[in-house]
């Protein structure tokens, strides 16, 4: 099967890249392989960045996906340092650093990148966490032993990446406030009640979470290359002193490079249920949209699972024909960790389901919670139980109802 | 086939127990326990998509 392509091309070389890459060779392809990445380090792990990495628990080592041996078993060109800055799919040629080369099958992994106050580039002591630098960045400003570091430091956004910066920060015994637009903080994801739930947990911690209250500027000290943040004002006119903020308000999908190339570009690279993009062209991760047909709807997904299983799945839908295609229908599911606890949601949570704890307790951060309505489940929340979270997980999987739900957790208490 | 985990590597989240029940459980005190050590060789596919799958590479298998 895998002889009708000579050279697959995989541009973007982190998580759902790499997954792409292994998968390809895993299925038997013998071309070649490259992998072309802009950033100066090999494939790493970004789960890590806001929790252990951050905290200086764990090392490089410890996040490192692709050492040298890997690269040799697997056969990779790995073009590090090196960006892909143009694309025509027709005439299947790429173009990196802009120098055009030929493709006969490319998959798109470019990810996405944090979002950014306005006004903030360049200024000392504002940071956004998206990659291995930026978390070395934050890390040398955060107290540690032998060190002051930042006393007060900011968080804007109460998005899970935000969250696991606060709670580092909180363990590393600095002062922390989390500043929220919205009125109910990780409302978007988990619905209002286990929103407040999560929100409880920070302020249990000592975190100064204010909600419904944006930033209105971010004040400096310095001119030019020599501004360093001393606080922020908010909408309500309060001025927070801060020596380290951290902004933590979402992520854009990384598709400029695709301009004109033929593809449609919706907020994420448009791609069809078997995620293939073009003829040839197939995208996975933080990156790609498509219709999960699970869901019948066109979604973007930006969880560490997601980029794997996806990463996988446009390999072997490169190397597939169109009959052979298989769509790309998963219950997406992600996990946070925020102080001692272990947040994992599968499935979705819609605002009007209805959420109801099957086992523990919300005061205690630990239990499970379903959503669902009309007799359908949709979801699922735990706290500390990845045992029932998975369990349950299997019954979305399958597609199971509300009550089969219901009389799994039966069997929990 | 002998199955290996990496406790200081494991984070508990049992994706492996989703995938072989039989071989992997996290228990209500949130450790995961290999229930099988030398599970027989038709369960190895499902060991290796749980040694691939394992978000922290924690699962090794040595033959
Ligand atoms: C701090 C942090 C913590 C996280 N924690 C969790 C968690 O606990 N649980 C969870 O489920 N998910 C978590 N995630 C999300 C998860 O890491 C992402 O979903 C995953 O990294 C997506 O992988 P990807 O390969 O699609 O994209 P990315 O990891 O974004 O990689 C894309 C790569 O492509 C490169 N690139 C971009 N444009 C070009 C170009 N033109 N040419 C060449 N290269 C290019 C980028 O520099 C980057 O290296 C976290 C993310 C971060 C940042
Ligand atoms: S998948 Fe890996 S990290 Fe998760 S419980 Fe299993 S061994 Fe541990």
């Amino acid at each position: 099967m895998p002889t009708r392509r000579d050279a697959v091309t995989i541009v973007g070389a982190s998580l759902a890249g790499l997954w792409a890459a292994e998968t390809l060779r895993r299925e038997g392809f013998e071309g070649r392989i490259s992998l072309v990445g802009d950033e100066p380090h090999a494939p790493y792990d970004r789960p890590p960045l806001s929790k252990k990495y951050l905290a200086g628990a764990v090392g490089r080592d410890r996040v490192d996906l692709l050492g040298p041996d890997k690269v040799a078993e697997l056969d990779l060109d790995l073009r590090l340092g090196c960006r892909a800055t143009g694309l025509d799919v027709a005439g299947h040629v790429l173009e990196v650093d802009g120098v055009a080369e030929p493709f006969d099958g490319l998959v798109i992994a470019t990810g996405a990148r944090c979002r950014t106050l306005p006004g903030t580039d360049g200024v000392a002591g504002v940071h956004v966490l998206r990659t291995v630098d930026d978390a070395d960045a934050i890390a040398a400003a955060l107290p540690a032993e032998g060190r002051d570091g930042a006393r007060r430091v900011v968080v804007v956004g109460a998005g899970f990446i935000g969250a696991e910066v606060a709670s580092t920060a909180v363990d590393a015994g600095a002062e922390v406030t989390m500043v929220e637009a919205l009125d109910e903080p990780f409302g978007r994801v988990l619905g209002a009640e286990m929103g407040a739930v999560l929100a409880d947990l920070h302020r249990s911690h000592g975190v100064d979470l204010r909600t419904g209250v944006g930033v209105d500027e971010v004040l400096v000290d310095g001119t030019g290359d020599e501004r360093r943040v001393t606080g922020l004002c908010l909408a309500d006119g309060t001025e927070l002193a801060a020596d380290l903020v951290v902004v933590g308000i979402g992520v854009v999908p990384n598709v400029e490079w695709l301009e004109g190339s033929g593809l449609t570009v919706d907020g994420g690279v448009v791609c069809d249920e078997t995620c293939l993009a073009a003829p040839d062209v197939v995208a996975a991760g933080d990156v790609a949209r498509w219709t999960n047909p699970r869901y019948g709807e066109s979604v973007r997904v930006e969880h560490w699972d997601n980029a794997v299983q996806q990463g996988a799945h446009a390999a072997r839908r490169l190397l597939a024909t169109d009959e052979e295609a298989e769509p790309f229908a998963p219950v997406p599911w992600f996990w946070s960790d925020q102080y001692d606890r272990k947040l994992q949601l599968a499935g979705r949570a819609h605002p009007d389901d209805e959420v109801r704890v099957v086992t523990g307790s919300t005061d205690e951060f630990r239990f499970v919670a379903f959503y669902g309505r009309d007799g359908r489940f949709g979801g699922v929340l735990g706290m500390n139980r990845p045992r029932h979270l998975m369990q349950a997980k299997a019954l979305l999987d399958d597609g199971a109802s509300w009550d089969d739900a219901l009389a799994l957790a039966a069997d929990w208490e | 086939m002998r199955v290996v985990v990496d406790y200081d590597l494991c984070e508990s989240n049992a994706i492996c127990m989703q995938i072989a029940p039989d071989v992997f459980e996290v228990r209500d005190d949130d450790f995961l326990y290999v229930l099988d050590e030398n599970p027989s060789e038709d369960r190895r596919a499902a060991v290796e998509e749980s040694v691939q799958r394992c978000p922290k590479q924690a699962i090794a298998i040595e033959d």
